[in-house]
């Protein structure tokens, strides 16, 4: 029996505007860039929902109402739930569609798609609960398989996401952690009781997220037919293939030209014509097979880069300047009880702003300046920086008002603070 | 290879880039006959010490004391005529008689390729084109719409280099911005200009002294101009721009290194908007006084208004500080890992001068990523595509 289980991720950040330091103190809007720019998040999300959400969501439905059988499920982030809101009410109502036929799982993960697990658990597991109300509240239902931000993964986090009540976690079948072992097995976290662990097939699933239109593949064209085959010869030693993949593969990634909505629209057609297959969703895999060994992942691993470690988002100096300074300031900012700059903080804690300031392989030309909204890593540092100072300005007001609230207790403070200082602990 | 200028007498990146380019070549065993206009140009001792191992350089330099030049190409006396009338000045009459002497070299010496640096010996390499029947390559440095920054340029020295580079064999642009610049305001066709970017050698700049320790040690960072003080050049745009920065943080110091014709406006424009304490002028250096003060600089910023290349950002680098640089500049071409900025946006500059100041992650971040990738910029690498379109030049297959 060889199981494909479909997980897309979808995600979009709030993207930092061209944040001046001159802005610092006068401007506490950070995310409402309304350029033309990359970093515009309503006209990101816009464009997006046209040329990949919404035309994906058709083909996924169709794909529902024409096999009873098929299944897949989507992880979304709660700051990419509130742009839909925000941005594409009608986005987010073909994604409750998909949700609603039962046959479409929904993932947990942080709220904010945020590296939280590293710096802060107790910020870390806020998160999630946060996101799990957002699930709720827009699909109705609660999840049970967790996935972490970019499937950063190691044993402590099986650990934690146990304790937490999920019955499956999702990670990248990395070659360094498997070794001559198939990702096509569920595994037990080393260390866990009852917990089960999903790894990518990141071959099959690059195959179509990155190889798709690639003409210097030697199995360029990729069609539904040949990709079935492979999937098929899995059968037999192996239970389940996992395609993880961004979402944005159809129609942004890939563009529209490229037949990429065609071949998911013939996949699962090819896929049942071996009579052994069937598409399972995280939980239904999770239930229907048994662990085959336990996977010791002692340091982190990640579905980036061909690193697959932290590297993206911690690796120069910067980013590890940038996310020190966003966590040293969870104290302070909680504790401020001000829901709009606690939001601030949590909205800068995403791993993308991290990820654009990477400067690993910068002067390739590769995927990281795909990605990156910016000019430059530096400038991405640059605005994440002082946005970062304007918040913590925002803090320390916060809390000398409410020292001096209750020093003069009745006394109405009128003087502002000009300059950020250094929050002295008594 | 007719130039202008050479190290340690040059006033600028061109002998530098004629210095640079010409070691490189005689690394790859192209022996090249170095032609400059002056006696003064550069000290035989100098030489020696340079090339004193590999003789395949050899000087020649133009006595200064030559008489009125009189050719019996009509074009030429023409164009004299015109010149004398209307520019009327030394540098023109240089131009011309450094032509004449020109005739006379190539009439003795044996070459395949005549290449010529900048407008100044494009007439010299023209002289040398007719009488030997060798191709001529011009290689432009700077345009002249890159040295007036586009207001008030010389009509005699366009003239000069667009009928040169009408009649060339080949043109090598030090980059793609000046490329674009040739093929717009020139008039020539793209396929006749290569772009070969200029490069930079490590071993120049080994022992650089550490100088200013004292401001450093006091905490203040430093910020460095260093350049010709013309308009070309954009000190203004610096000016303006440390202006902002200090209103944000006081505690910086800026350092302009070099001069020019604008140096007395830019003190008045220091003093009028009342940061003259901050703004300190410390005149035209070379050599390792420069480097010094690379070293101690915490940023480079080249403001440029029009710059063909700019090789002083890699200098800085390879010195020790990283760069902040006009996005009009070809530099930034072959420097990724470098701030950049346009250089009318002085908020945009003094955001980013912040940012180095205050971010020691920056700091190190853009730095040590810019010196990784400036050893990447050679003069071999270009010396290397500067044969190779020798070769394409000779065979006619351009």
């Amino acid at each position: 029996m060889a199981s494909i289980c479909f997980y897309f991720q979808v995600h979009q950040p709030f993207r930092v505007k061209d944040y001046r330091v001159f802005d610092i103190g006068n401007d506490s809007e950070y995310f409402n860039d309304n350029s033309e720019r990359s970093i515009n998040n309503k006209k990101i999300l816009e464009k997006v929902a046209g040329k990949c959400y919404l035309p994906a969501n058709a083909v996924i439905l169709e794909l529902l109402n024409k096999h009873p059988e098929f299944k897949a499920s989507f992880s979304f982030s709660g700051v990419f739930l509130e742009q839909l809101e925000m941005f594409s009410p009608e986005t987010l109502k073909s994604f409750q569609k998909l949700v609603a036929t039962g046959r479409v799982e929904v993932l947990e993960e942080t709220y904010y798609h945020s590296l939280s697990f590293l710096y802060s658990p107790e910020e870390f597991r806020r998160q999630v609960a946060l996101h799990r109300e957002k699930v709720k509240k827009l699909f109705g239902v609660t999840p049970t398989i967790f996935r972490n931000t970019e499937l950063i993964y190691n044993n402590a986090l099986a650990h934690e996401v146990e304790k937490m009540g999920y019955k499956g976690i999702i990670a990248e079948g990395a070659d360094h952690v498997l070794g001559w072992r198939s990702p096509n097995f569920l595994y037990r976290p080393q260390g866990t009781k009852k917990l089960k662990l999903l790894l990518k097939n990141y071959r099959l699933s690059d195959d179509i997220a990155f190889r798709f239109s690639s003409r210097d593949w030697a199995d360029f064209p990729l069609t539904a037919p040949k990709f079935a085959e492979w999937a098929s010869q899995v059968n037999g030693n192996g239970n389940v293939i996992n395609l993880f993949m961004d979402y944005e593969t159809f129609g942004e990634h890939q563009w529209e030209d490229t037949g990429i909505f065609n071949f998911l629209r013939h996949l699962p057609e090819e896929i049942y014509k071996h009579p052994d297959n069937d598409f399972v969703t995280p939980s239904e895999a999770v239930a229907r097979y048994d662990t085959v060994a336990e996977l010791d992942v002692h340091h982190f691993m990640s579905w980036a880069d061909v690193e697959r470690d932290l590297s993206a988002w911690l690796s120069n100096p910067m980013q590890h300047d940038a996310l020190d300074t966003v966590y040293k300031l969870e104290e302070d900012v909680l504790a401020s009880g001000d829901e709009k700059l606690i939001d601030d903080w949590r909205r800068l804690q995403t791993s993308d702003h991290f990820y654009y300031m990477c400067t690993k392989w910068f002067n390739d030309g590769d995927v990281h300046k795909y990605f990156n909204p910016y000019n430059t890593p530096y400038e991405a540092f640059i605005a994440y920086m002082n946005a970062l100072q304007d918040l913590k300005l925002r803090t320390t007001r916060k809390s000398d008002l409410g020292m001096k609230a209750n020093v003069k207790s009745g006394k109405k403070v009128t003087k502002s603070v000009q300059k950020p200082v250094v929050k002295k602990k008594k | 290879m007719f130039g202008w200028e050479f190290p340690p007498h040059n006033s600028g990146g061109l002998g530098t880039a004629c210095f640079g380019l010409t070691r490189a070549l005689a690394g790859r065993n192209i022996e090249v006959i170095f032609v400059l206009p002056k006696k003064v140009g550069v000290s035989s001792s100098y030489a020696k010490m340079v090339f004193a191992d590999e003789r395949r350089v050899t000087f020649h330099e133009v006595a200064s004391s030559l008489k009125p030049y009189v050719t019996s190409e009509g074009y030429i006396r023409e164009r004299d005529a015109f010149l004398r009338d209307i520019y009327g000045n030394t540098l023109l009459q240089e131009v011309r008689r450094y032509a004449l002497r020109a005739r006379e070299i190539a009439k003795k010496e044996h070459f395949d390729v005549i290449h010529a640096h900048d407008w100044l010996s494009f007439l010299a390499g023209l002289e040398a084109k007719r009488v030997s029947g060798k191709p001529l390559i011009l290689h432009m440095h700077a345009t002249e719409f890159d040295r007036t920054g586009g207001q008030g340029v010389n009509q005699e020295v366009y003239d000069i280099e667009r009928s040169a580079m009408e009649q060339a064999d080949g043109i090598i642009a030090v980059s793609n911005f000046t490329k674009q610049k040739i093929v717009e305001h020139y008039g020539i066709p793209a396929h006749k200009i290569e772009v070969i970017h200029n490069g930079i050698d490590e071993c120049d700049y080994a022992d650089i002294p550490e100088r200013l320790m004292e401001i450093k040690r006091s905490g203040q960072k430093i910020v460095l101009f260093a350049g010709r003080i013309t308009i070309q050049k954009g000190p203004e745009y610096f000016i303006r721009a440390a202006q902002r920065v200090l209103e944000h943080n006081p505690n910086v110091l800026f350092l302009v290194a070099g001069s020019g014709d604008m140096e007395r406006q830019i003190m008045l424009e220091a003093a009028h908007l009342g940061i003259s304490d901050r703004v300190i002028f410390v005149g035209f250096l070379r050599g390792n006084d420069l480097n010094a003060v690379y070293k101690a600089a915490d940023l480079f910023v080249m403001p440029s208004v029009s710059e063909p290349f700019g090789i002083t950002p890699l200098e800085s680098i390879i010195a020790g500080a990283p760069v902040l640089i006009s996005k009009q500049s070809g530099v930034s071409e072959v420097l990724t890992h470098a701030l950049k900025t346009d250089f009318w946006d002085t908020e945009d500059m003094a955001n980013k001068i912040l940012g180095v100041v205050s971010h020691r992650s920056l700091w190190q971040t853009l730095w040590g990523n810019s010196r990784e990738e400036v050893k990447k910029v050679t003069w071999d690498t270009a010396s290397k595509k500067c044969i190779d379109y020798y070769a394409r030049v000779l065979c006619g297959g351009m």
